[in-house]
């Protein structure tokens, strides 16, 4: 050092350094500061930078949705009938137009050029009596019932073809059942009403003629050895009169049919043995004055959407009511204008639906989160007909003025409100509304349900438990160290409590999980007794340490009781496990478990959030306790000693001077203590069993909003609603800590300036 | 008197106290739990054969290593369905490993210690390690070689020796052709498709280049050719052999060599023969490839992917830590903007680490490598290359979560340094960064090394954030290997903390795969208290060292 020193100073004499290098010099001290500068305003940086990175994933959620018209054009080939139908394919290029004449016309959404015109073959002298849509959009069957009381089944198909690398799209009508028209009503009598489900080899109509309703299916049979499929025809008629039937509808799975009739009375049958239906239930789902104008599924063909007069939209869905007996329940209804409504449109992959109304209104709808994300008046004549297309970003508007108006709708998220986030929700099929997080399933028409209540409670469950553990332990191991213990203790004691936070939480799961978990689940009485069995024991055992003969009691100087209680809590706690399978047996007749369960009605899973309370407690003691015994630690001497000796006995020193000077410090420990236990992930991954389930029962297994983030994130897509929902947790729990640790460490600051004032 | 001595507050220090001891405990419990567990795997434990009848049934013998025995308090027996005698008071139950799970279907089963008629230690048992179904317990047979047999009896022990470690050599070749040379022919293939799409998309694709890319091509073709026959032929050798065993059940069953990776007779073992076969278990454990969905084998791909992250996110992390914590020390005015960063440093060590796993899968992944993607790798869409979970964004990832801990750790040194030192040399005429880069720096190493320590500590245990961006559970290559470039950041790794989640939860085989988890666990452990320990003991040096100084 001291020869480094002497070549520094011997340097400039022997060369004078030249003016270059003396700038050279300054300027690499320059740059070294704007660097460093940067770099340490680059922490900054980072926090800010992780802060608007998430809220740039989350603000996406709560866009409202936007709708803006694109084209409007007068409807192609005006004189070919009334329009029965609109629908658009996949890619919203080419657009079909149903009409009453039987004609079909294709043209293209943007512009309304004709494309393809087709007209269905009837025979002379009969009529096309009623019309009714087949199958989701993908599949495109259409049906048309005739008035001699035949139906002709048809599809619209698209061709996708690329040719010079550009996508072009052609449409075109084929017919599954053949062009000739299938026998429903033997009597020929004209098919009113026509509801029809067709799948790839069966397919079921309902069809009312005057005052039957008749069920026929179709089930294409392939024989083993022959090339031909033979077509199996079933037909049979319900027992009820049809007279006042106003809508028919048949489920995706061609399971249920559905009658609604004038008076509002909603019946649903039993389909799946198309040679006998049977009525499951019926109900009046109208309110008195009203009548229905329109009705329709919902995406999933779960839930029903009824449209009166009075332009609300209601929807009822089939649950189980408080007798165990399957019946409709209306499970929201959406005020949506004061004139009738003229259609229900539903989207084809999620719960939204577009609405109708008689004044030209146009709403679109989201069911779960029971929001309106777009209300618009289109057009100034009174509507037609609507159609959404199947990626429900283009809607199309038929007035009675002739005229077709096409808008654009940028509808991303309309599954999150506050509501569906936070608030009970009444999801299709359940008997109730309930706080439900489930995100994802594998088919495609499921309702997603994103409630974080849950999750948030499950998070402070695990954070409560983790606490009431960890708190009286670190706090009271933190006073003891940082005032009683001594010194040279003190030096082990405390970097060994550190080092237990250096424990990787993945491993701590792992033995909660594994080794606790069923540990715990064998001896519960043990564990509670030893709650309650271990501080008296010790109360007890400094008592009799009092009386002991002063000769033993010197062997143990101040500041050393801890390393006497060692064996001792081991014993204690050892007998309590011990007397445990007996205590069991004698007070619970068997395991404590199965009382609970069988006296109290608890039930037992064997992670729960008693597991998770213990593992993460014991992650977060070493960080409460270091924070703590700091603050304890630094409290300043002159004050402990001045309480001392105006005559304070060391407990009353502590209790009325140390910890009150120390309390910032303390709290902020409990702070940070409490800011890990929420964000903990691995622990309570491995230690729960992560059903997102709302009870308060220590016995009952919990999910976290951390956890919750580990488990989904890798599976769900990018930029998603469910994407940005976890990400949207993932700002609960960083805002969350942030505000926490900020706190802390503010007060800490404090109470650092404090202590140096003193 | 009782009041008395409340009063005196005696009392409260003791449960004070005991609060103390209960932590120590719960260490010294977790660590000595973790311990005996962890280092009891790699013992060739005895396999007992067992007379077992149950009752009304015929006595059967049982071959099995005893894992865990459980004491069932009569009343609770007698409600899960077991049938208690009156006299009795507990039901006492062993669990035994009986592996042979092709034959039973499951390794394990609990016998009723009441039902053992017999017990005894047959040192003919022996056990076989098998690639797959686990292990196998019985006895030996005979040896086959292509349908004849070749020894019986006696002979057949040495014979099936030598034949197994003739076939583990073949194994050996085997793996080493389809892993390297076929995998490197593999990785050489694709860089040619890439090069060639990535011309194609330049319109440079001409006939010279085409020509070069196809004879390459071809030759790679050949090669590949050439190793085929080369495995056929190795192949062929290896499938000749078998060896025939006699199950618990008396059932004669043959398995081939290629399956076998060792065999061994646990009860005939002295204590030596034990230690050595301890010794070799626990270097397979360190240096082997997992084997049955990692439920048995080795670890290291694990420890190599562990290692590798956390030496790139060393090289990151020290820097901007070193950077930022020079410039709260030796260049901010101590004011507002310096409280501002450290409640901003909190605030990088408190925001859970799930949360930065989120930040480093949206904005490292998909944001930075989409568009490293779409710029410099157009030719391997729409396969990613950065533009999905791998080594670089996991260690990057956490630099961003063990910053903290450098910039705190390397804080703490620099404000241990005797303000004289920076002062003398500023007095010679250096400049501040002279100061700092020749005195101040130097100075502060150990403390910027304890920082890192941490840090590495840190990663080396986390999960949370290492599932989103980049771990898996079985990576088929390391991210280190001889095609070149040689280290490949964009690969997905395997890592110590997460193959103990997945092993200890997501396994199939939970039961089986225990043993592993814990020695699994054990080795981590002992790598992260041993850098906190090497952490604490130089951190200590120092400020010894310091004191010194100042005084």
């Amino acid at each position: 050092m001291s020869e480094q020193t002497a070549n520094s100073i011997s340097s400039p004499a022997k060369s004078v350094p030249s003016k270059r290098y003396q700038q050279w010099r300054l300027m690499k001290d320059s740059l070294a500061r704007y660097s460093v500068v940067v770099g340490g305003l680059g922490v900054i940086v980072a926090i800010v930078l992780i802060f608007f990175y998430l809220l740039y994933v989350v603000l996406p959620l709560f866009e409202s949705a936007k709708a803006s018209p694109i084209a409007e054009y007068d409807l192609p080939e005006k004189n070919a009938g009334k329009t029965l139908l609109l629908e658009a394919e996949e890619q919203n290029e080419v657009a079909v137009r149903f009409t009453d004449s039987g004609n079909i016309n294709f043209f293209a959404l943007a512009s309304g050029k004709l494309l393809l015109n087709q007209k269905i073959n009837v025979p002379d002298g009969v009529r096309i009596s009623s019309f009714a849509q087949g199958s989701p959009i993908n599949q495109g069957a259409v049906a048309y019932g005739l008035s001699d009381g035949k139906v002709i089944i048809l599809k619209h198909q698209y061709k996708v073809t690329y040719p010079n690398n550009s996508r072009q799209i052609t449409p075109s009508v084929a017919y599954p059942l053949g062009e000739q028209a299938l026998v429903i009503d033997d009597s020929g009598a004209a098919l009113e009403k026509l509801a029809v489900r067709v799948e790839p080899d069966s397919t079921t109509i309902a069809a009312k003629s005057g005052n039957k309703i008749h069920l026929v299916n179709f089930a294409k049979e392939q024989a083993l050895f022959a090339d031909e499929a033979t077509t199996n025809r079933t037909a049979v008629t319900l027992d009820v009169t049809a007279d006042g039937i106003a809508e028919l509808l048949i489920d995706k799975e061609g399971r249920e049919l559905y009658l609604l009739n004038n008076e509002g009375l909603l019946s649903a049958y039993d389909i799946s043995d198309k040679s006998s239906p049977k009525l499951k239930h019926e109900q009046k789902v109208v309110e008195a004055g009203q009548t229905i104008t329109s009705m329709a599924f919902l995406n999933g063909d779960l839930s029903l959407l009824i449209g009166d007069s009075a332009g609300r939209v209601s929807q009822w869905t089939q649950a189980k009511n408080e007798l165990n007996q399957l019946s409709f329940k209306k499970i929201r209804s959406f005020n949506i204008s004061t004139q009738a409504i003229v259609a229900i449109k539903a989207e084809q992959r999620r719960k939204g639906f577009l609405v109708v109304d008689a004044g030209g209104n146009v709403s679109l709808h989201h069911s779960t989160a029971e929001r309106e994300l777009i209300k618009q008046q289109v057009g100034a004549a009174t509507p037609v007909a609507a159609l959404i297309s199947p990626r429900a970003n283009r809607f199309l508007l038929e007035t009675g003025d002739g005229k077709l108006h096409a808008w654009n709708i940028e509808n991303e998220h309309p599954e999150v409100s506050f509501k569906s986030l936070w608030q009970k929700v009444w999801y299709e099929s359940y008997p109730k509304p309930d706080y439900i997080w489930q995100s994802s399933s594998a088919s495609n028409d499921f309702e997603p349900k994103y409630s974080l209540t849950p999750l948030v409670f499950g998070t402070l469950k695990a954070a409560f438990y983790a606490m009431s553990f960890a708190l009286p332990l670190a706090l009271m191991g933190a006073i003891y160290t940082a005032y009683f213990m001594a010194p040279p203790m003190r030096q082990i004691v405390k970097p060994a409590i550190e080092l237990m936070g250096a424990l990787p939480t993945v491993i701590l799961g792992f033995l909660a999980g594994l080794w606790l978990a069923p540990f715990v689940e064998k001896n519960l009485a043990g564990l509670f007794l030893s709650l309650f069995l271990l501080p008296v024991s010790v109360m007890l055992f400094a008592l009799f340490w009092q009386y002991l003969p002063k000769k033993y009691q010197q062997k143990v100087p101040e500041g050393w009781e801890a390393i006497v209680l060692i064996p001792f809590i081991i014993c204690v706690a050892w007998f309590t496990f011990a007397i445990s399978p007996a205590l069991e047996s004698f007070l619970f007749s068997g395991s404590m478990r199965d009382w609970f369960n069988r006296e109290l009605g608890i039930g037992y899973d064997q992670r729960n959030a008693l597991i998770v309370g213990i593992a993460m407690g014991f992650a977060v003691i070493p960080t409460i306790f270091s924070i703590a015994e700091d603050a304890i630690f630094s409290v300043p001497k002159h004050l402990t000693v001045g309480s001392l000796a105006l005559g304070a006995t060391t407990w009353q020193t502590m209790t009325k001077v140390v910890l009150l000077t120390a309390s910032p410090g303390i709290f902020s420990a409990v702070m940070i203590g409490l800011g890990r236990a929420v964000g903990e992930t691995m622990i309570v991954l491995m230690a729960t069993g992560n059903t997102p389930v709302m009870d308060f029962s220590v016995f009952q297994g919990l999910r976290t909003l951390a956890a919750n983030v580990a488990v989904e994130m890798p599976e769900s897509e990018v930029d998603s609603t469910h994407y940005r929902v976890l990400f949207l947790t993932a700002l609960v729990l960083f805002l969350f800590t942030f505000v926490v640790n900020t706190l802390a460490e503010v007060i800490r600051q404090r109470l650092r300036e404090k202590y140096s004032s003193l | 008197m009782i009041a008395k001595w409340f009063k005196t507050g005696s009392p409260w220090i003791w449960l004070n106290a005991a609060a103390v001891s209960a932590c120590l405990i719960m260490i010294i419990g977790v660590l000595g739990l973790i311990l005996v567990r962890g280092i009891g795997h790699f013992w060739p434990t005895e396999v007992v054969r067992f007379s077992y009848q149950e009752e009304g049934g015929q006595a059967k013998t049982i071959f099995g290593e005893i894992i865990d025995s459980s004491d069932t308090p009569a009343a609770i027996a007698k409600m899960s369905g077991f049938k208690m005698a009156d006299d009795e008071d507990v039901l006492l139950q062993y669990q035994i490993k009986t592996g042979n799970r092709d034959v039973t279907g499951a390794d394990f089963r609990w016998l009723q210690a009441r039902n053992i008629q017999q017990q005894s230690l047959p040192e003919d048992i022996m056990v076989i390690e098998r690639r797959e179904w686990g292990n196998f317990y019985g006895q030996l047979v005979a040896v086959k070689e292509n349908g004849a047999m070749i020894a019986s009896g006696g002979q057949a022990w040495p014979v099936a020796q030598t034949k197994i470690d003739e076939a583990l050599s073949i194994y050996g070749e085997i793996n080493h052709l389809e892993k390297k040379e076929v995998g490197a022919i593999n990785y050489r293939l694709e860089q040619l498709r890439l090069k060639q799409k990535s011309l194609e998309l330049k319109n440079k694709l001409d006939e010279t280049a085409k020509s070069v890319i196809e004879a390459e091509k071809t030759q790679l073709k050949k090669d590949y050719e050439q190793y085929q026959t080369q495995l056929r032929a190795l192949y062929q050798k290896i499938r000749g052999g078998s060896l025939v065993a006699k199950t618990d059940g008396a059932a004669e069953i043959e398995i081939p060599l290629a399956k076998v990776v060792r065999i061994y007779q646990p009860n005939k073992m002295n204590l030596f023969e034990k230690m050595g076969h301890y010794g070799k278990k626990f270097a397979e454990f360190l240096a082997e490839d997992p084997r049955e969905a990692n439920t048995e084998g080795g670890i290291f791909p694990a420890i190599f992917g562990t290692i590798m992250m956390v030496l790139i996110m060393s090289v990151i992390v020290t820097p901007f830590g070193v950077i930022a914590a020079v410039y709260l020390r030796e260049y901010a005015q101590q004011g507002f903007t310096t409280r501002l960063i450290r409640i901003a440093v909190n605030n990088l060590a408190g925001v859970p680490s799930v949360v930065y796993g989120v930040f480093g899968l949206g904005f490292f992944v998909y944001i930075l490598g989409g568009h490293i993607d779409r710029l410099f790798y157009p030719e391997s869409a729409p396969a990613p290359v950065f533009g999905t979970p791998g080594l670089l964004w996991a260690s990057i990832t956490l630099a961003l979560l063990t910053l903290p801990v450098v910039i705190v750790a390397t804080e703490e040194g620099l404000s241990r340094i005797p303000k004289s030192i920076r002062e003398g040399s500023l007095a010679l005429g250096a400049t501040k960064f002279e100061t700092l880069w020749n005195t101040v720096l130097p100075m502060a190493s150990p403390a910027i090394m304890t920082g890192l320590i941490l840090a590495v500590a840190r990663a080396a245990g986390e999960v949370a954030p290492l599932m989103l961006v980049g771990v898996v559970k079985l990576a088929p290559t390391l991210p280190l290997d001889g095609n070149v470039p040689f280290i490949h950041l964009d690969r997905k790794f395997m890592h110590l903390g997460f193959h103990i989640y997945d092993v200890g939860f997501q396994s199939p085989n939970v039961e089986a795969a225990r043993p592993l988890v814990y020695a699994t666990a054990l080795l981590l452990v002992l790598v992260i208290i041993g850098l906190n320990l090497t952490a604490i003991v130089i951190r200590n040096n120092l400020r010894e060292k310091y004191r010194a100084l100042e005084g």
